[in-house]
Protein backbone atom coordinates (compact mmCIF):
# COMPACT_ATOMS: atom_id res chain seq x y z
CA UNK A 1 0.00 0.00 0.00
CA UNK A 2 1.09 3.55 -0.59
CA UNK A 3 0.21 6.80 1.16
CA UNK A 4 -0.14 9.78 -1.13
CA UNK A 5 0.18 13.09 0.66
CA UNK A 6 -0.59 16.14 -1.46
CA UNK A 7 -0.20 19.74 -0.33
CA UNK A 8 -2.27 21.90 -2.63
CA UNK A 9 -3.79 25.35 -2.93
CA UNK A 10 -7.03 25.52 -0.92
CA UNK A 11 -9.24 26.46 -3.86
CA UNK A 12 -8.14 23.29 -5.68
CA UNK A 13 -9.77 21.03 -3.09
CA UNK A 14 -13.02 20.45 -4.96
CA UNK A 15 -11.22 19.81 -8.26
CA UNK A 16 -8.94 17.33 -6.52
CA UNK A 17 -11.84 15.50 -4.95
CA UNK A 18 -13.58 15.17 -8.32
CA UNK A 19 -10.39 14.02 -10.06
CA UNK A 20 -9.86 11.38 -7.41
CA UNK A 21 -13.41 10.18 -7.81
CA UNK A 22 -12.80 9.87 -11.56
CA UNK A 23 -9.93 7.43 -10.98
CA UNK A 24 -11.89 5.37 -8.50
CA UNK A 25 -10.83 6.86 -5.17
CA UNK A 26 -13.78 7.52 -2.91
CA UNK A 27 -12.11 8.11 0.44
CA UNK A 28 -9.62 10.74 1.56
CA UNK A 29 -8.68 12.95 4.49
CA UNK A 30 -8.00 16.66 4.29
CA UNK A 31 -6.48 19.07 6.78
CA UNK A 32 -5.93 22.81 6.73
CA UNK A 33 -2.26 23.59 7.03
CA UNK A 34 0.13 26.45 6.36
CA UNK A 35 3.41 26.31 4.56
CA UNK A 36 5.88 27.74 2.10
CA UNK A 37 8.45 26.48 -0.39
CA UNK A 38 11.38 28.05 -2.19
CA UNK A 39 9.54 31.20 -3.11
CA UNK A 40 8.51 31.99 0.47
CA UNK A 41 5.25 33.82 1.19
CA UNK A 42 4.16 37.36 0.46
CA UNK A 43 4.08 40.71 2.22
CA UNK A 44 0.97 42.39 3.62
CA UNK A 45 0.17 45.80 5.05
CA UNK A 46 -1.60 46.61 8.33
CA UNK A 47 -2.18 50.20 9.41
CA UNK A 48 0.74 51.42 7.39
CA UNK A 49 3.33 48.87 8.48
CA UNK A 50 4.51 46.11 6.16
CA UNK A 51 5.08 42.57 7.30
CA UNK A 52 5.93 39.23 5.72
CA UNK A 53 3.46 36.37 5.79
CA UNK A 54 5.60 33.29 5.25
CA UNK A 55 3.12 30.58 6.11
CA UNK A 56 0.37 30.63 3.54
CA UNK A 57 -2.82 28.58 3.91
CA UNK A 58 -2.71 25.25 2.09
CA UNK A 59 -4.75 22.06 2.13
CA UNK A 60 -3.18 18.66 2.76
CA UNK A 61 -4.81 15.59 1.26
CA UNK A 62 -3.98 12.14 2.52
CA UNK A 63 -5.00 9.05 0.54
CA UNK A 64 -3.93 5.44 1.08
CA UNK A 65 -4.19 3.22 -2.00
CA UNK A 66 -3.06 -0.13 -3.31
CA UNK A 67 0.45 -0.07 -4.86
CA UNK A 68 -0.79 -0.33 -8.43
CA UNK A 69 -3.07 2.72 -8.07
CA UNK A 70 -0.43 5.10 -6.71
CA UNK A 71 0.83 6.22 -10.12
CA UNK A 72 -2.55 7.14 -11.64
CA UNK A 73 -3.67 8.93 -8.46
CA UNK A 74 -0.47 10.97 -8.36
CA UNK A 75 -0.83 11.89 -12.04
CA UNK A 76 -4.49 12.88 -11.61
CA UNK A 77 -3.67 15.17 -8.70
CA UNK A 78 -0.69 16.67 -10.48
CA UNK A 79 -2.78 17.56 -13.51
CA UNK A 80 -5.78 19.04 -11.75
CA UNK A 81 -3.96 20.96 -9.00
CA UNK A 82 -1.49 22.74 -11.21
CA UNK A 83 -1.95 26.43 -12.04
CA UNK A 84 1.56 27.03 -13.31
CA UNK A 85 2.14 29.73 -10.66
CA UNK A 86 4.26 29.58 -7.51
CA UNK A 87 2.71 27.86 -4.51
CA UNK A 88 1.06 24.99 -6.41
CA UNK A 89 2.37 22.54 -3.82
CA UNK A 90 3.89 19.07 -3.66
CA UNK A 91 2.94 15.40 -3.66
CA UNK A 92 4.76 12.82 -1.53
CA UNK A 93 4.36 9.04 -1.85
CA UNK A 94 5.43 6.79 0.99
CA UNK A 95 4.94 3.12 1.89
CA UNK A 96 2.26 2.07 4.37
CA UNK A 97 2.87 -0.90 6.68
CA UNK A 98 -0.66 -1.70 7.77
CA UNK A 99 -4.22 -0.47 7.39
CA UNK A 100 -7.30 -1.24 9.50
CA UNK A 101 -10.99 -0.59 8.79
CA UNK A 102 -12.23 0.18 12.28
CA UNK A 103 -15.87 -0.76 11.75
CA UNK A 104 -15.29 -4.24 10.38
CA UNK A 105 -11.76 -5.07 11.47
CA UNK A 106 -10.61 -5.70 7.84
CA UNK A 107 -6.88 -5.45 7.38
CA UNK A 108 -4.61 -4.06 4.66
CA UNK A 109 -6.07 -4.47 1.14
CA UNK A 110 -9.51 -5.14 2.59
CA UNK A 111 -9.30 -2.00 4.70
CA UNK A 112 -8.62 0.34 1.79
CA UNK A 113 -10.67 -1.31 -0.93
CA UNK A 114 -13.19 1.04 -2.50
CA UNK A 115 -15.95 -1.50 -3.15
CA UNK B 1 -54.65 52.17 16.23
CA UNK B 2 -57.58 52.19 18.60
CA UNK B 3 -59.78 55.10 19.53
CA UNK B 4 -57.87 55.33 22.79
CA UNK B 5 -54.59 55.74 20.94
CA UNK B 6 -56.00 58.49 18.76
CA UNK B 7 -57.30 60.32 21.82
CA UNK B 8 -53.94 60.07 23.55
CA UNK B 9 -52.07 61.27 20.46
CA UNK B 10 -54.47 64.18 20.05
CA UNK B 11 -53.97 65.15 23.66
CA UNK B 12 -50.21 65.10 23.30
CA UNK B 13 -50.25 67.06 20.04
CA UNK B 14 -52.70 69.62 21.32
CA UNK B 15 -51.04 69.90 24.71
CA UNK B 16 -48.60 72.65 23.69
CA UNK B 17 -51.45 74.84 22.49
CA UNK B 18 -53.11 74.42 25.87
CA UNK B 19 -50.04 75.67 27.76
CA UNK B 20 -50.61 78.41 30.24
CA UNK B 21 -49.28 81.93 29.87
CA UNK B 22 -46.38 81.02 32.18
CA UNK B 23 -43.33 79.40 30.59
CA UNK B 24 -44.21 75.97 31.99
CA UNK B 25 -43.62 73.10 29.60
CA UNK B 26 -46.81 71.15 29.10
CA UNK B 27 -47.06 67.57 30.38
CA UNK B 28 -47.17 66.25 26.82
CA UNK B 29 -43.98 67.98 25.76
CA UNK B 30 -42.32 67.01 29.06
CA UNK B 31 -43.18 63.39 28.37
CA UNK B 32 -41.96 63.58 24.79
CA UNK B 33 -38.70 65.18 25.90
CA UNK B 34 -38.16 62.62 28.62
CA UNK B 35 -38.90 59.70 26.31
CA UNK B 36 -36.32 60.95 23.82
CA UNK B 37 -33.75 61.40 26.61
CA UNK B 38 -34.35 57.89 27.92
CA UNK B 39 -33.99 56.52 24.40
CA UNK B 40 -30.80 58.54 24.07
CA UNK B 41 -29.49 56.96 27.29
CA UNK B 42 -30.15 53.53 25.78
CA UNK B 43 -28.36 54.54 22.57
CA UNK B 44 -25.30 55.70 24.51
CA UNK B 45 -25.41 52.36 26.29
CA UNK B 46 -25.16 50.70 22.89
CA UNK B 47 -21.78 52.41 22.50
CA UNK B 48 -20.41 50.08 25.13
CA UNK B 49 -21.48 47.19 22.93
CA UNK B 50 -19.72 48.93 20.10
CA UNK B 51 -16.50 49.45 22.03
CA UNK B 52 -16.47 45.85 23.22
CA UNK B 53 -16.89 44.53 19.71
CA UNK B 54 -14.39 46.94 18.15
CA UNK B 55 -11.69 46.29 20.73
CA UNK B 56 -12.17 42.53 20.55
CA UNK B 57 -11.86 42.69 16.79
CA UNK B 58 -8.72 44.81 16.76
CA UNK B 59 -6.77 42.67 19.26
CA UNK B 60 -5.54 39.11 19.18
CA UNK B 61 -7.71 36.10 19.92
CA UNK B 62 -5.55 35.05 22.86
CA UNK B 63 -6.61 38.22 24.68
CA UNK B 64 -10.27 38.39 23.72
CA UNK B 65 -11.75 37.29 27.04
CA UNK B 66 -9.58 39.83 28.81
CA UNK B 67 -10.59 42.79 26.71
CA UNK B 68 -14.25 41.86 26.86
CA UNK B 69 -14.05 41.46 30.61
CA UNK B 70 -12.56 44.92 30.95
CA UNK B 71 -15.41 46.36 28.92
CA UNK B 72 -17.98 44.49 30.98
CA UNK B 73 -16.37 45.69 34.20
CA UNK B 74 -16.25 49.32 33.12
CA UNK B 75 -19.95 49.69 32.41
CA UNK B 76 -20.85 47.99 35.68
CA UNK B 77 -18.40 49.88 37.87
CA UNK B 78 -19.00 53.14 36.04
CA UNK B 79 -22.75 53.23 36.56
CA UNK B 80 -22.41 52.22 40.20
CA UNK B 81 -19.75 54.80 41.06
CA UNK B 82 -21.75 57.43 39.23
CA UNK B 83 -24.65 56.54 41.51
CA UNK B 84 -22.43 56.57 44.58
CA UNK B 85 -20.64 59.86 44.03
CA UNK B 86 -20.00 60.60 40.37
CA UNK B 87 -23.25 62.37 39.51
CA UNK B 88 -22.95 64.71 42.46
CA UNK B 89 -19.29 65.45 41.78
CA UNK B 90 -20.07 66.37 38.20
CA UNK B 91 -23.18 68.38 39.01
CA UNK B 92 -22.58 69.78 42.50
CA UNK B 93 -25.09 72.56 42.11
CA UNK B 94 -23.78 75.80 43.52
CA UNK B 95 -20.01 75.50 43.93
CA UNK B 96 -16.73 77.40 43.67
CA UNK B 97 -16.34 76.41 40.03
CA UNK B 98 -13.44 74.03 40.56
CA UNK B 99 -14.58 71.36 42.97
CA UNK B 100 -17.89 70.61 44.58
CA UNK B 101 -19.78 67.61 45.91
CA UNK B 102 -23.51 67.38 46.40
CA UNK B 103 -23.39 64.28 48.58
CA UNK B 104 -23.36 60.53 48.20
CA UNK B 105 -26.15 58.70 46.45
CA UNK B 106 -29.05 60.22 44.54
CA UNK B 107 -31.72 62.66 45.68
CA UNK B 108 -34.26 63.99 43.20
CA UNK B 109 -35.44 66.64 45.61
CA UNK B 110 -38.79 68.30 45.39
CA UNK B 111 -38.65 69.18 41.71
CA UNK B 112 -36.78 66.18 40.28
CA UNK B 113 -39.84 64.67 38.62
CA UNK B 114 -41.41 67.86 37.36
CA UNK B 115 -40.91 70.08 34.32
CA UNK B 116 -39.34 72.58 36.69
CA UNK B 117 -36.25 70.33 37.09
CA UNK B 118 -34.57 70.82 33.72
CA UNK B 119 -36.76 73.19 31.74
CA UNK B 120 -39.06 70.28 31.08
CA UNK B 121 -36.33 68.34 29.30
CA UNK B 122 -36.21 65.25 31.50
CA UNK B 123 -36.56 63.98 35.03
CA UNK B 124 -33.79 63.68 37.61
CA UNK B 125 -33.63 59.94 37.09
CA UNK B 126 -33.24 60.33 33.34
CA UNK B 127 -30.58 62.95 33.93
CA UNK B 128 -28.62 60.58 36.13
CA UNK B 129 -28.86 57.62 33.76
CA UNK B 130 -28.04 59.55 30.61
CA UNK B 131 -24.96 61.05 32.26
CA UNK B 132 -23.95 57.73 33.82
CA UNK B 133 -23.76 56.15 30.36
CA UNK B 134 -21.43 58.96 29.24
CA UNK B 135 -19.15 58.54 32.25
CA UNK B 136 -18.29 54.92 31.58
CA UNK B 137 -17.33 55.63 27.96
CA UNK B 138 -14.39 57.74 29.15
CA UNK B 139 -12.77 54.70 30.80
CA UNK B 140 -13.53 52.39 27.95
CA UNK B 141 -11.48 54.62 25.68
CA UNK B 142 -8.46 53.85 27.85
CA UNK B 143 -9.02 50.09 27.74
CA UNK B 144 -8.29 49.94 24.01
CA UNK B 145 -4.92 51.67 24.30
CA UNK B 146 -3.65 49.54 27.19
CA UNK B 147 -4.96 46.29 25.78
CA UNK B 148 -3.03 43.01 25.60
CA UNK B 149 -0.50 43.84 28.33
CA UNK B 150 -2.12 45.54 31.34
CA UNK B 151 -2.85 43.56 34.49
CA UNK B 152 -6.57 43.19 34.99
CA UNK B 153 -6.80 44.26 38.66
CA UNK B 154 -4.60 47.26 37.92
CA UNK B 155 -6.89 48.33 35.12
CA UNK B 156 -9.94 47.85 37.28
CA UNK B 157 -8.48 50.11 39.96
CA UNK B 158 -7.45 52.73 37.44
CA UNK B 159 -10.74 52.86 35.58
CA UNK B 160 -12.86 52.94 38.72
CA UNK B 161 -10.98 55.91 40.15
CA UNK B 162 -10.73 57.58 36.75
CA UNK B 163 -14.48 57.51 36.11
CA UNK B 164 -15.47 58.23 39.69
CA UNK B 165 -13.15 61.13 40.42
CA UNK B 166 -11.15 62.42 37.45
CA UNK B 167 -13.82 62.47 34.74
CA UNK B 168 -16.40 63.86 37.13
CA UNK B 169 -14.44 66.71 38.70
CA UNK B 170 -13.17 67.74 35.27
CA UNK B 171 -16.67 67.51 33.87
CA UNK B 172 -18.03 69.82 36.52
CA UNK B 173 -15.90 72.64 35.13
CA UNK B 174 -18.12 72.84 32.07
CA UNK B 175 -21.32 70.80 32.26
CA UNK B 176 -21.61 71.24 36.01
CA UNK B 177 -21.53 75.00 35.59
CA UNK B 178 -17.92 75.49 36.68
CA UNK B 179 -15.25 78.01 35.76
CA UNK B 180 -14.87 76.96 32.14
CA UNK B 181 -18.58 77.24 31.59
CA UNK B 182 -18.47 80.75 33.03
CA UNK B 183 -15.62 81.55 30.65
CA UNK B 184 -17.69 80.65 27.63
CA UNK B 185 -15.95 77.38 26.79
CA UNK B 186 -18.24 75.13 24.74
CA UNK B 187 -18.39 71.35 24.54
CA UNK B 188 -21.79 70.26 23.31
CA UNK B 189 -21.56 66.51 23.83
CA UNK B 190 -18.08 65.84 25.08
CA UNK B 191 -15.26 66.05 22.52
CA UNK B 192 -13.23 67.37 25.42
CA UNK B 193 -15.01 66.18 28.53
CA UNK B 194 -15.37 62.59 27.39
CA UNK B 195 -13.16 61.93 24.40
CA UNK B 196 -10.06 63.96 25.15
CA UNK B 197 -10.21 63.04 28.85
CA UNK B 198 -10.32 59.39 27.85
CA UNK B 199 -7.71 60.08 25.21
CA UNK B 200 -5.23 61.67 27.64
CA UNK B 201 -5.73 58.70 29.96
CA UNK B 202 -5.11 56.37 27.04
CA UNK B 203 -1.94 58.21 26.02
CA UNK B 204 -0.47 58.25 29.52
CA UNK B 205 -1.40 54.62 30.02
CA UNK B 206 0.17 53.50 26.77
CA UNK B 207 3.32 55.49 27.51
CA UNK B 208 3.81 54.26 31.07
CA UNK B 209 2.87 50.69 30.17
CA UNK B 210 5.15 50.48 27.19
CA UNK B 211 4.52 48.80 23.85
CA UNK B 212 3.49 45.19 23.35
CA UNK B 213 6.33 42.71 23.07
CA UNK B 214 7.73 42.51 19.60
CA UNK B 215 5.87 45.55 18.25
CA UNK B 216 8.90 47.77 17.73
CA UNK B 217 12.23 46.34 16.66
CA UNK B 218 15.45 47.97 17.83
CA UNK B 219 16.19 49.19 14.33
CA UNK B 220 12.94 51.12 14.25
CA UNK B 221 10.92 48.69 12.17
CA UNK B 222 7.29 48.29 13.18
CA UNK B 223 5.90 44.77 13.33
CA UNK B 224 2.14 44.91 12.81
CA UNK B 225 -0.01 42.97 15.21
CA UNK B 226 -3.18 42.46 13.17
CA UNK B 227 -6.56 42.25 14.82
CA UNK B 228 -8.26 38.90 15.06
CA UNK B 229 -11.75 39.72 13.87
CA UNK B 230 -12.49 42.40 11.29
CA UNK B 231 -16.25 41.69 11.24
CA UNK B 232 -16.39 42.35 15.00
CA UNK B 233 -14.43 45.56 14.57
CA UNK B 234 -16.71 46.74 11.78
CA UNK B 235 -19.89 45.86 13.61
CA UNK B 236 -18.44 47.67 16.62
CA UNK B 237 -17.93 50.88 14.70
CA UNK B 238 -21.43 50.77 13.21
CA UNK B 239 -22.85 50.25 16.69
CA UNK B 240 -20.84 53.21 17.93
CA UNK B 241 -22.22 55.33 15.08
CA UNK B 242 -25.71 54.21 16.08
CA UNK B 243 -24.98 55.05 19.69
CA UNK B 244 -23.86 58.52 18.66
CA UNK B 245 -27.44 59.27 17.61
CA UNK B 246 -28.09 59.31 21.34
CA UNK B 247 -24.71 60.66 22.41
CA UNK B 248 -25.17 63.83 20.37
CA UNK B 249 -28.93 63.76 19.87
CA UNK B 250 -29.49 63.45 23.60
CA UNK B 251 -27.04 66.20 24.44
CA UNK B 252 -29.64 68.65 23.21
CA UNK B 253 -31.19 67.77 26.59
CA UNK B 254 -34.67 67.77 25.17
CA UNK B 255 -36.53 66.54 22.11
CA UNK B 256 -36.47 70.00 20.56
CA UNK B 257 -37.27 69.22 16.92
CA UNK B 258 -34.96 71.76 15.35
CA UNK B 259 -31.89 71.11 17.46
CA UNK B 260 -32.19 67.32 17.62
CA UNK B 261 -32.72 66.95 13.91
CA UNK B 262 -29.89 69.32 13.04
CA UNK B 263 -27.60 67.55 15.49
CA UNK B 264 -28.30 64.12 14.00
CA UNK B 265 -27.61 65.49 10.52
CA UNK B 266 -24.29 67.10 11.45
CA UNK B 267 -23.30 63.97 13.35
CA UNK B 268 -23.96 61.63 10.44
CA UNK B 269 -22.38 63.93 7.87
CA UNK B 270 -19.25 64.19 9.99
CA UNK B 271 -19.08 60.42 10.44
CA UNK B 272 -19.40 59.83 6.70
CA UNK B 273 -16.86 62.55 5.91
CA UNK B 274 -14.50 61.10 8.50
CA UNK B 275 -14.60 57.73 6.80
CA UNK B 276 -13.96 59.20 3.37
CA UNK B 277 -11.33 61.56 4.74
CA UNK B 278 -9.41 58.66 6.23
CA UNK B 279 -9.71 56.65 3.03
CA UNK B 280 -8.34 59.57 1.01
CA UNK B 281 -5.56 60.25 3.51
CA UNK B 282 -4.49 56.63 3.49
CA UNK B 283 -3.96 56.69 -0.26
CA UNK B 284 -0.80 58.64 0.55
CA UNK B 285 0.38 55.61 2.51
CA UNK B 286 -0.66 52.77 0.23
CA UNK B 287 -2.78 52.08 -2.80
CA UNK B 288 -4.47 49.26 -0.90
CA UNK B 289 -7.26 50.61 1.36
CA UNK B 290 -7.02 49.61 5.01
CA UNK B 291 -10.37 48.71 6.58
CA UNK B 292 -9.27 49.50 10.14
CA UNK B 293 -8.19 52.99 9.08
CA UNK B 294 -11.55 53.64 7.46
CA UNK B 295 -13.24 52.52 10.65
CA UNK B 296 -11.04 54.83 12.70
CA UNK B 297 -11.93 57.57 10.24
CA UNK B 298 -15.64 57.23 10.89
CA UNK B 299 -15.04 57.46 14.62
CA UNK B 300 -12.71 60.39 14.11
CA UNK B 301 -15.46 62.28 12.32
CA UNK B 302 -17.91 61.48 15.08
CA UNK B 303 -15.55 62.62 17.82
CA UNK B 304 -14.69 65.72 15.82
CA UNK B 305 -18.28 66.92 15.51
CA UNK B 306 -19.20 66.08 19.09
CA UNK B 307 -18.03 69.40 20.57
CA UNK B 308 -20.34 71.45 18.38
CA UNK B 309 -22.89 69.27 16.62
CA UNK B 310 -25.66 71.71 17.41
CA UNK B 311 -23.81 74.85 16.30
CA UNK B 312 -22.51 73.72 12.93
CA UNK B 313 -23.87 74.00 9.44
CA UNK B 314 -24.00 70.73 7.50
CA UNK B 315 -21.13 71.90 5.30
CA UNK B 316 -18.97 72.72 8.32
CA UNK B 317 -19.74 69.27 9.71
CA UNK B 318 -18.46 67.70 6.50
CA UNK B 319 -15.28 69.77 6.57
CA UNK B 320 -14.68 68.93 10.24
CA UNK B 321 -15.21 65.25 9.46
CA UNK B 322 -12.89 65.23 6.44
CA UNK B 323 -10.13 66.90 8.43
CA UNK B 324 -10.67 64.53 11.36
CA UNK B 325 -10.36 61.58 9.00
CA UNK B 326 -7.06 62.90 7.72
CA UNK B 327 -5.82 63.68 11.21
CA UNK B 328 -6.55 60.22 12.56
CA UNK B 329 -4.51 58.52 9.83
CA UNK B 330 -1.56 60.83 10.43
CA UNK B 331 -1.89 60.41 14.16
CA UNK B 332 -1.90 56.60 14.04
CA UNK B 333 1.25 56.62 11.90
CA UNK B 334 2.90 59.23 14.13
CA UNK B 335 2.33 57.39 17.40
CA UNK B 336 3.74 54.22 15.86
CA UNK B 337 6.73 56.24 14.68
CA UNK B 338 7.42 57.47 18.24
CA UNK B 339 6.83 53.98 19.62
CA UNK B 340 3.63 54.56 21.56
CA UNK B 341 1.72 51.35 20.98
CA UNK B 342 -2.04 51.81 20.64
CA UNK B 343 -3.70 48.55 19.53
CA UNK B 344 -7.00 50.11 18.48
CA UNK B 345 -6.05 53.70 17.62
CA UNK B 346 -7.90 55.08 20.66
CA UNK B 347 -5.42 57.90 21.26
CA UNK B 348 -5.66 59.05 17.67
CA UNK B 349 -9.43 58.88 17.49
CA UNK B 350 -10.31 60.33 20.87
CA UNK B 351 -7.44 62.59 21.88
CA UNK B 352 -6.24 63.95 18.56
CA UNK B 353 -9.72 64.37 17.12
CA UNK B 354 -11.24 65.35 20.46
CA UNK B 355 -8.87 68.31 20.55
CA UNK B 356 -9.59 69.04 16.90
CA UNK B 357 -13.35 68.93 17.49
CA UNK B 358 -13.06 71.29 20.43
CA UNK B 359 -10.97 73.80 18.53
CA UNK B 360 -13.23 73.47 15.50
CA UNK B 361 -16.01 75.03 17.56
CA UNK B 362 -13.87 78.14 17.77
CA UNK B 363 -13.48 78.15 14.00
CA UNK B 364 -16.79 77.00 12.53
CA UNK B 365 -19.46 77.60 15.18
CA UNK B 366 -22.55 79.48 14.08
CA UNK B 367 -22.59 81.05 17.53
CA UNK B 368 -20.43 84.20 17.41
CA UNK B 369 -19.76 84.01 21.14
CA UNK B 370 -17.59 80.93 20.71
CA UNK B 371 -13.92 81.77 20.46
CA UNK B 372 -10.90 79.77 19.43
CA UNK B 373 -8.85 81.07 22.35
CA UNK B 374 -11.44 80.01 24.92
CA UNK B 375 -11.62 76.58 23.33
CA UNK B 376 -7.84 76.35 23.47
CA UNK B 377 -7.82 77.29 27.14
CA UNK B 378 -10.35 74.55 27.79
CA UNK B 379 -8.28 71.99 25.91
CA UNK B 380 -5.23 72.98 27.93
CA UNK B 381 -7.00 72.86 31.30
CA UNK B 382 -8.38 69.40 30.66
CA UNK B 383 -5.06 68.28 29.26
CA UNK B 384 -3.00 69.36 32.25
CA UNK B 385 -5.48 68.05 34.80
CA UNK B 386 -6.05 64.70 33.15
CA UNK B 387 -2.37 64.08 32.41
CA UNK B 388 -1.48 64.82 36.03
CA UNK B 389 -4.23 62.60 37.43
CA UNK B 390 -3.68 59.74 35.00
CA UNK B 391 0.06 59.84 35.56
CA UNK B 392 -0.38 59.78 39.32
CA UNK B 393 -2.81 56.90 39.05
CA UNK B 394 -0.80 54.76 36.64
CA UNK B 395 2.51 55.39 38.40
CA UNK B 396 0.97 54.77 41.81
CA UNK B 397 -0.55 51.51 40.61
CA UNK B 398 2.73 50.53 38.98
CA UNK B 399 4.62 51.10 42.24
CA UNK B 400 2.16 49.18 44.39
CA UNK B 401 0.26 46.50 42.46
CA UNK B 402 2.33 46.43 39.33
CA UNK B 403 0.91 47.54 36.00
CA UNK B 404 2.02 45.10 33.33
CA UNK B 405 1.70 41.33 33.04
CA UNK B 406 4.82 39.17 32.92
CA UNK B 407 6.52 38.52 29.61
CA UNK B 408 5.48 34.87 29.66
CA UNK B 409 1.88 35.75 30.29
CA UNK B 410 1.86 38.33 27.53
CA UNK B 411 3.22 35.76 25.07
CA UNK B 412 0.87 33.02 26.21
CA UNK B 413 -2.11 35.33 26.19
CA UNK B 414 -3.99 37.19 28.92
CA UNK B 415 -7.04 35.00 28.48
CA UNK B 416 -5.14 32.12 29.99
CA UNK B 417 -3.00 34.22 32.35
CA UNK B 418 -5.68 36.47 33.85
CA UNK B 419 -8.79 34.38 33.39
CA UNK B 420 -7.84 30.74 32.97
CA UNK B 421 -10.12 30.48 29.96
CA UNK B 422 -10.12 31.16 26.23
CA UNK B 423 -12.57 32.90 23.98
CA UNK B 424 -12.76 30.57 20.99
CA UNK B 425 -13.15 26.84 21.42
CA UNK B 426 -11.34 25.74 18.27
CA UNK B 427 -9.67 22.58 19.49
CA UNK B 428 -11.33 19.35 18.39
CA UNK B 429 -12.86 17.68 21.42
CA UNK B 430 -14.99 14.76 22.40
CA UNK B 431 -17.93 17.16 22.80
CA UNK B 432 -17.23 18.23 26.37
CA UNK B 433 -14.25 19.32 28.41
CA UNK B 434 -12.69 16.85 30.81
CA UNK B 435 -13.33 17.76 34.43
CA UNK B 436 -10.34 18.47 36.61
CA UNK B 437 -9.33 15.74 39.05
CA UNK B 438 -11.17 15.71 42.39
CA UNK B 439 -10.05 18.12 45.11
CA UNK B 440 -7.08 16.79 47.05
CA UNK B 441 -5.55 15.16 44.03
CA UNK B 442 -3.29 17.72 42.38
CA UNK B 443 -5.34 19.15 39.52
CA UNK B 444 -3.52 19.88 36.28
CA UNK B 445 -4.36 23.61 36.57
CA UNK B 446 -2.68 23.76 39.99
CA UNK B 447 0.17 21.69 38.67
CA UNK B 448 0.72 24.03 35.74
CA UNK B 449 0.54 27.07 37.99
CA UNK B 450 3.12 25.54 40.31
CA UNK B 451 5.40 24.74 37.39
CA UNK B 452 5.04 28.26 36.07
CA UNK B 453 6.62 29.74 39.16
CA UNK B 454 9.70 27.50 38.94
Amino acid sequence: MKKIEAIIKPFKLDDAKEALGAVGIEGLTMSEVRGFGRQKGHSELYRGAEYVVDFLPKVRLEIVVADEQAEKVTKALEEVCSTGRIGDGKIFVSPVEQAVRIRTGERDEGAISQH
Amino acid sequence: MTRKHFALMAAILLAPTLATAEDAVSPGVFTANNVWMMLAAALVFIMHLGFASLEAGMTRAKNTVNILFKNVFIICAGILTYYLCGFNLMYPGDFNGFFGFAGFGLDPGATGMSPAYADGGYTYWTDFLFQAMFAATAATIVSGAVAERIKLPSFMVFSTVFVALVYTVAGSWKWGGGFLDAMGFYDFAGSTLVHSVGGWGALIGAMILGPRLGKYAKDGRITPIPGSNMPAATIGVFLLWLGWFGFNGGSVLSADPELTSLTLVTTCLAAAAGGIGAMIAFTFVSSKPDLSMALNGILAGLVGITAGADVMTPLSAIIIGLIAGGLVVGSVLLFDRIKIDDPVGAISVHLTCGIWGTLAVGIFSTNPEHSFITQLIGVACYGVFTVLCASALFLGIKATMGLRVSEEEELEGLDYGEHGMHAYDVAPSSGSASPAPAKGAEGSYARQAALATD
